[in-house]
């Protein structure tokens, strides 16, 4: 899967299409914060087209991570199949970030107008924009305005805008967890049908969640951060949370990061 | 309803003037009642409707002019950090001068026209739009700056796109504000030195104790203060219609 550094605009009319997501290797020779070693050597490989997930206590520099791979961090070396240069992802947070002056619909294409993409052109991409709206279960809605919208219609939006991108790297930081336990799971399963074929990044709290989603599994603890595992659950994701094979995992990895909160906690 | 409350609020003001005039029993030359104020005003509707006229210009040049001065040093601040480090403390400085002690100085400069009195209103009216601008400029929420720069916006969209948009309910709060003192800026600077205006009016109706033409000068200025205001609150309402209101709507 010898894909470039995609900065060529992608094909408008493959909307949806999956996208192959190329390796993308991150290395931190040395960052320090608040005077303290935060990394040390650390290396991470997203492989292609595969759901990576890395979980750990809040604090412990996942977020930072996934900055440094989107670039939003200074010292990192990004690697995206194997050259070095700025990775183009598309990024999605746990706040929705949606514009509450743009409609539903201009938010999708928020990507094409801050690149200053013309009026006529962009509308010419309206139609791509309402059928991944449609994609993720808000046909009708690509004239309302965020703020008439729940929060897991939001998030929703946010995907379906993280889609538009259509960047083969996708990073997400925790994206689902400020939903409700329903809309959570309900968005995993569309987020995982939808960005099949990309790489993918997903920062996490809840174990079950990268248990469901991660071709690989990984705990950060310590200072300087160290990577532990990773796990590697079996079959095609999403997974049925409820297999007796998940939740042995989910047992060991909360024993994992039990002891990985311990091993981060300052002496 | 909603439109008459006002109205209502005016009549029981206006009520409790004559009242208080009928039990006091001040002398006119003090305090007249508000029916010698309407008499004023209708016998006197003529000459007060010219001063009024080159009163309402100066004040919404004024407005125009210093809203627009306002928003490009807001701008000119957030683009270049040269300026935050040069501009801002003459700005401050601009604002610790008493607008009154200028007011000998323009007059002298741009004389006894519309010049000086357009230099007043300006001179009040952009600091507050100037300050509350490049606030809401400056605290854009992070997490939109962040999504932007990750989708490879240009730094023009950026600003026009997000931190814009972003600020123009900080922007309204200025404009809100430098329509109640524009007003101020005119008729001080009529007071000081002018041949026209309701300022102008209001001085020599003093001097001759025509108090009835000064309440009456007084109340055509109060009638064009509040509705610079509204139709600046108007406009910006509309203009960030996404803005919920928690007072309107405590949902």
């Amino acid at each position: 899967m010898a894909i470039s550094t995609v900065s060529s605009r992608p094909d408008p009319l493959r909307a949806a299409a999956p996208v192959p997501g190329p390796e993308v290797a991150l290395t931190v020779p040395s960052l320090r914060f608040d005077g303290q070693p935060l990394f040390q050597d650390l290396c991470l490989t997203l492989p292609a087209g595969r759901w990576t997930c890395l979980l750990g206590p809040s604090g412990v520099g996942k977020t930072t991570l996934l900055r440094l791979i989107a670039g939003l961090e200074p010292g990192g070396l990004v690697r995206v199949a194997g050259r070095a240069g700025p990775a183009a992802v598309a990024f999605m947070a746990q706040q929705d970030l949606l514009l509450p002056w743009l409609n539903v619909r201009d938010n999708v294409l928020l990507g094409h107008r801050l690149r200053g993409m013309p009026r006529g052109e962009r509308s010419a991409l309206a139609e791509q924009a309402d059928e991944l709206l449609a994609r993720v279960g808000l046909a009708g809605y690509a004239q309302a305005r965020p703020a008439t919208l729940s929060g897991g219609m939001r998030q929703r939006v946010a995907l379906a805008r993280t889609l538009m991108e259509q960047r083969p790297i996708v990073l997400m930081d925790e994206p689902f967890s400020a939903l409700d336990a329903v809309t959570r799971h309900r968005l995993q399963d569309l987020a995982a049908e939808l960005l099949e074929g990309r790489t993918v990044l997903l920062v996490t709290h809840h174990p079950l969640e990268a248990l469901r989603l991660g071709h690989r599994v990984w705990v950060l603890a310590g200072r300087p951060v160290r990577l532990e595992g990773p796990i590697r659950p079996d079959g095609p994701i999403p997974r049925d949370p409820a297999a007796p094979a998940l939740l042995r995992l989910q047992a060991r990895l909360m024993g994992e990061l039990v002891a990985s909160a311990k091993a981060t906690e300052p002496a | 309803m909603s439109a008459l409350r006002p109205l209502g609020t005016v009549l029981g003001l206006l009520l409790f003037w004559q009242l208080a005039v009928w039990l006091t029993g001040v002398p006119p030359y003090i305090l007249p009642d508000p029916l010698a104020v309407g008499q004023a005003l209708v016998g006197r509707a003529s000459l007060l409707a010219g001063h009024a006229g080159i009163t309402l210009t100066e004040i919404l040049l004024g407005f125009v002019l210093g809203s627009l001065a306002g928003a490009l040093a807001a701008l000119l601040l957030v683009a270049s950090r040269a300026a935050r480090r040069w501009l801002m403390p003459v700005l401050v400085m601009s604002q610790a001068l008493p607008v009154f002690a200028l007011a000998p100085l323009l007059v002298l400069w741009l004389g006894f026209g519309l010049g000086s009195k357009i230099a007043m209103a300006v001179l009040i009216i952009f600091f507050p739009v100037t300050l509350t601008f490049f606030d809401g400029l400056r605290r854009t929420e992070t997490g939109w700056l962040e999504l932007a720069r990750v989708m490879g916006a240009r730094p023009s969209a950026m600003l026009w796109q997000i931190r814009l948009p972003a600020s123009l309910p900080a922007l309204g709060s200025g404009l809100r504000v430098a329509a109640a003192v524009a007003p101020i800026g005119a008729v001080v600077g009529e007071w000081v030195g002018s041949s026209g205006g309701l300022g102008f009016l209001m001085l020599h109706a003093n001097a001759r104790m025509q108090v009835d033409l000064m309440f009456a000068a007084l109340a055509i200025l109060a009638v064009m203060a509040v509705g610079l205001w509204w139709a600046v609150d108007r406009l910006m309402a509309a203009l960030v219609r996404w803005q919920p209101d928690t007072y309107q709507n405590p949902r």
